[in-house]
């Protein structure tokens, strides 16, 4: 029982049926839509400046104490640009992107629990819902880079495509393997069956799941959709004030959306002690954002045929071994304690690890033309 | 050190070879006709004593009675430099025939001295404008320009 | 049942964040794959030659500031040293050492930068530029210590350089060089083993040795490609026969090769310095010339081992107060011949690190 469902049913007996049907949904989902908001523009803040630690500088720090205001001036900033579209672009389709590709997004966090009994919508499919809404932004992103009709722009949405439907393979199989654990689709059933992290318990599906989702939100070393040196800005080269804004805050919102799954799937989402539920949930996704940016700071990013080769003859290899290796310990060793299945999933991982990278080099080369 | 190969003496080299080629000879330079210019470019590429196979410069000079093209030769191997220079007297159409075939790095220097000077190399692939634009009339760097 | 497919046309503009520069490509793409690649250039055409044309022979210095903007040094040295040869002058011992100091220190100044934007086009967000721009910031320092200039500095003269050196500046160039190899280590230790930067550049856009010849490459590009020509041990200029240093030469001449031979490069040039501190002797530093210098009628051609490759100038003088002619040999102008052979069958991507590996500068290109 949800808190939702619980304050529905207290409505329910003070106010018509109707009223207490839509209220309890109206402030949860601003409720919810509030934390995303807020959470992303103290993304944007944190994100700039530890990209700047890392660079030896000092991040913003001009707007208000420490830069805090930074992102809202930056917001204001886009906000206040012209929207120009280009004549020849499909008009229809060019206005229809950035909503495609920002509302999923949002959306995923109807099912990402902040608390033992806080969220919004209690799917007992959580986590195929999270799968298939996100899968949805590919579409968007092909449709900005078509109706701009701008061949940076083509050259980077086709490449969106290839990138995002490769990666979803290793990010489902590892998912696969953290539900049979858990015995449940359900996002609250997955949080309550962590009383060792998952991160402990799989740490090769964590690897591949992290990667995976790094691919899939196009950030570095994967971020050749963007790829600002190459072909400048990629996607979103035709777009300027609000609709730029969408993908800004769009980008940022994957993000923190992918990273709250991270921190639901593998980090035991709430729980922790002392604190509160959601100053856990903030904690650990704030951590996985770090290691985020991390990388971002520091590798080069990947040329689009070796980032295939990647995840379809390195990652998709080994989330299959993965989930086999799972599906045997949860079958025969379940019953004993589970800090043997610890022991013996950081043995495979290492294994397999270092049997891939011996292996498997990163493919592409010349060409015949 | 590079020693900078004594004009006379390959100018007699040279005209072993090929008896009319050579026009004038100093200490620095050796002066060949336009017409003979690609058969001594590629003996001196090719003699094996000589081996020049390494084109530094190739520029053009406007002196008022003629052109003159200057190529700027090194072999690596020896370790020596030679300069090579070639003239004509036409100013409405100058010709000089092109050393793409033997040297590479005169591509993009050819296409400047026709940009600049309006010497036409013959043979060259692809003699278009670098420098400036395509509609450009006139070629700046001659002495009777501006 | 087959795909019809047809190659498209990408114009890589002049605005461009990864062209180094107004630069135009236009390549043509089968997908991603390179099928021809057009340089398109003059976007900076300013004329140098022929406004050296109507200067003095000392007027022309600040126009060779503005070829190499990057490496503004070695553009008035090569230029000097041609006027030096033409006119026969000799040149006092400090101004010697100093010439060669600010020789090197900025080649360590533009192989920083060309690395770090060979790292920038790589995708690492600018991270190992700002690293590498912490060394080259102390170096801008040292020029501004000297002639008051950051970037186009007109500090040598025929015959010398233009001023000494203050108090302070041997003692802050010391504490550089001092300093110096081991921010390199540092560098070394981020980049070299980086297994995104391997897989990229290994054995990616290579350079054949002999089309290195034949285009007349020159400076690192020819010597990743495995020439073993560095005009400073090959044409001894200046006083560089007095200096105890190793040429890096490359092994196969793929991308990894430029940048390890830029590297490497930075190390001889700490060396370098540090032997000419340690012979710098006190005297005049400049000749003394005469203030509108006619030098006899003839020719030369004065070359230089500039960080980019080898920059010559072709000076003719018909013993007047300015050259008769002005010519420029641009370096880079020249390693871009072989941008065609390089990239034909790579990928967009590598389009762009080979560009970046050739490390252009528009300002010699276009003159």
């Amino acid at each position: 029982m949800t808190l939702l469902e619980q304050f529905r049913l207290w409505l329910g007996g003070i106010w018509p049926e109707w009223a207490a049907y839509i209220v309890p949904a109206i402030v949860g989902i601003v409720v919810v839509l509030g934390f995303v908001l807020t959470l992303v523009i103290v993304f944007i803040w944190y994100e700039r400046r530890l990209l700047g630690r890392f660079q030896i500088r000092l991040g913003p720090n001009r707007l208000g104490p420490e830069g805090i205001f930074q992102p809202i001036a930056t917001a204001v900033k886009i906000l206040l640009k012209e929207d120009i579209v280009p004549a020849k672009g499909d008009k229809v389709i060019h206005w229809l992107a950035p909503v495609i590709v920002f509302v999923p997004v949002l959306m995923i966090f109807a099912v990402v629990p902040f608390g033992e009994r806080a969220i919004l919508a209690d799917l007992n499919v959580g986590i195929v819902y999270v799968v298939a809404i996100s899968s949805i932004s590919a579409v968007g992103i092909y449709m900005a880079g078509w109706a701009s009709n701008n061949k940076y722009g083509l050259i980077s949405a086709l490449r969106a495509v290839a990138q995002m439907v490769s990666y979803e393979l290793p990010v489902v199989l590892a998912i696969l393997g953290v539900v049979l654990m858990a015995g449940s689709l359900s996002m609250t059933q997955i949080v309550a069956s962590q009383s060792i992290p998952f991160l402990l318990l799989q740490p090769l599906g964590f690897v591949i799941f992290f990667l995976g989702t790094v691919a899939e939100m196009n950030r570095s070393p994967f971020d050749l959709l963007e790829a600002d040196s190459e072909i400048v800005a990629g996607y979103h080269i035709e777009y300027s004030g609000m609709k730029f804004a969408m993908f800004y805050l769009g980008e940022y919102g994957h993000a923190l959306a992918y990273s709250c799954i991270i921190a639901t799937l593998f980090l035991s989402g709430w729980q922790g002690p002392l604190l509160p539920p959601i100053v856990w949930l903030v904690i650990k996704v704030m951590a996985v954002f770090s290691v985020i940016v991390w990388m971002r700071a520091t590798l080069p990013r990947l040329r689009v045929d070796q980032l295939m080769s990647f995840a379809w003859k390195g990652l998709l290899p080994m989330a299959v071994i993965n989930l086999f290796i799972i599906a045997a310990e949860v079958l025969w060793l379940s019953e004993i304690t589970p800090w043997l299945m610890v022991a013996v999933n950081f043995v495979f991982a290492g294994v397999l690890v270092l049997l891939w990278s011996k292996l498997f080099t990163l493919g592409g080369g010349r060409v015949e033309v | 050190m590079t020693t900078a190969l004594i004009g006379e003496q390959i100018a007699k080299e040279i005209t072993e070879v090929f008896p009319d080629a050579v026009v004038a000879a100093d200490k620095a330079a050796v002066v060949v006709t336009s017409k003979s210019l690609y058969q001594v470019a590629e003996f001196l590429k090719n003699a094996p004593a000589l081996d020049f196979d390494y084109l530094t410069n190739l520029t053009a000079v406007d002196y008022v009675d003629y052109f003159e093209v200057v190529y700027h030769l090194i072999s690596l191997k020896h370790n020596c430099s030679l300069v090579l220079k070639t003239r004509c007297h036409d100013r409405d159409r100058p010709v000089v025939p092109s050393v793409v075939n033997l040297w590479r790095s005169a591509d993009f220097q050819e296409r400047e001295a026709y940009d600049l000077m309006g010497i036409i190399f013959d043979g060259h692939p692809n003699l278009k404008r670098l420098l400036l634009w395509e509609g450009f009339v006139g070629h700046p760097l001659r002495r009777d320009y501006l | 049942m087959t795909i019809k497919t047809e190659p498209f046309i990408l114009n890589m503009g002049p605005q461009h964040p990864s062209t180094h520069g107004v630069f135009r490509m236009r390549v043509t793409l089968d997908g991603e794959v390179v099928v021809d690649v057009e340089p398109v250039i003059g976007y900076l055409h300013r004329g140098i030659e022929k406004m050296g044309e109507n200067r003095t022979y000392t007027q022309i210095i600040p126009l060779t500031d503005r070829l190499d903007y990057v490496a503004s040094m070695t553009n008035n040295f090569a230029y000097v040293l041609a006027v030096e040869k033409l006119a026969g002058l000799e040149v006092p011992e400090r101004a010697e050492y100093l010439r060669i100091i600010m020789a090197e220190t900025m080649r360590i100044a533009s192989h920083l930068m060309a690395v770090g934007f060979f790292l920038n086009d790589l995708g690492a967000m600018m991270t190992p530029v700002l690293y590498m721009w912490r060394e080259r910031e102390k170096l801008l320092d040292l020029y501004e210590m000297v002639c008051g200039q950051r970037l186009t500095y007109n500090y040598m003269r025929i015959g010398g350089v233009s001023q000494d050196v203050p108090e302070e500046f041997l003692p802050a160039l010391k504490r550089f060089v001092a300093e110096m190899p081991g921010f390199i280590d540092e560098y070394d230790q981020l980049l070299s083993q980086n297994e995104v930067l391997l897989a990229r550049t290994k054995g990616v856009c290579i350079l054949p040795r002999d089309t290195a010849i034949n285009t007349a490459a020159s400076g690192p590009v020819l010597r990743a490609s495995g020439v073993k020509w560095d005009l400073r041990k090959a044409d001894t200029y200046s006083i560089y026969d007095r200096f105890d240093f190793d040429v890096p030469v490359g092994t196969v001449g793929d991308c990894y090769d430029r940048y390890w031979v830029r590297m490497q490069e930075m190390r001889q040039s700490v060396r370098i310095l540090e032997q000419a501190i340690a012979q710098l002797p006190e005297g005049e530093v400049c000749a003394r010339v005469p203030h509108l210098l006619r030098p006899p009628i003839g020719e030369v051609y004065g070359h230089i081992e500039a960080p980019r490759g080898e920059l010559g100038f072709y000076l003719v003088s018909d013993n007047s107060i300015a050259p008769y002619r002005f010519h420029i040999r641009p370096p880079t102008l020249i390693n871009l011949t072989a941008l065609k052979d390089m990239v034909i069958g790579w990928k967009v991507a590598d389009l762009i690190i080979t560009f970046g590996s050739i490390d252009v500068c528009l300002g010699e290109i276009d003159r």
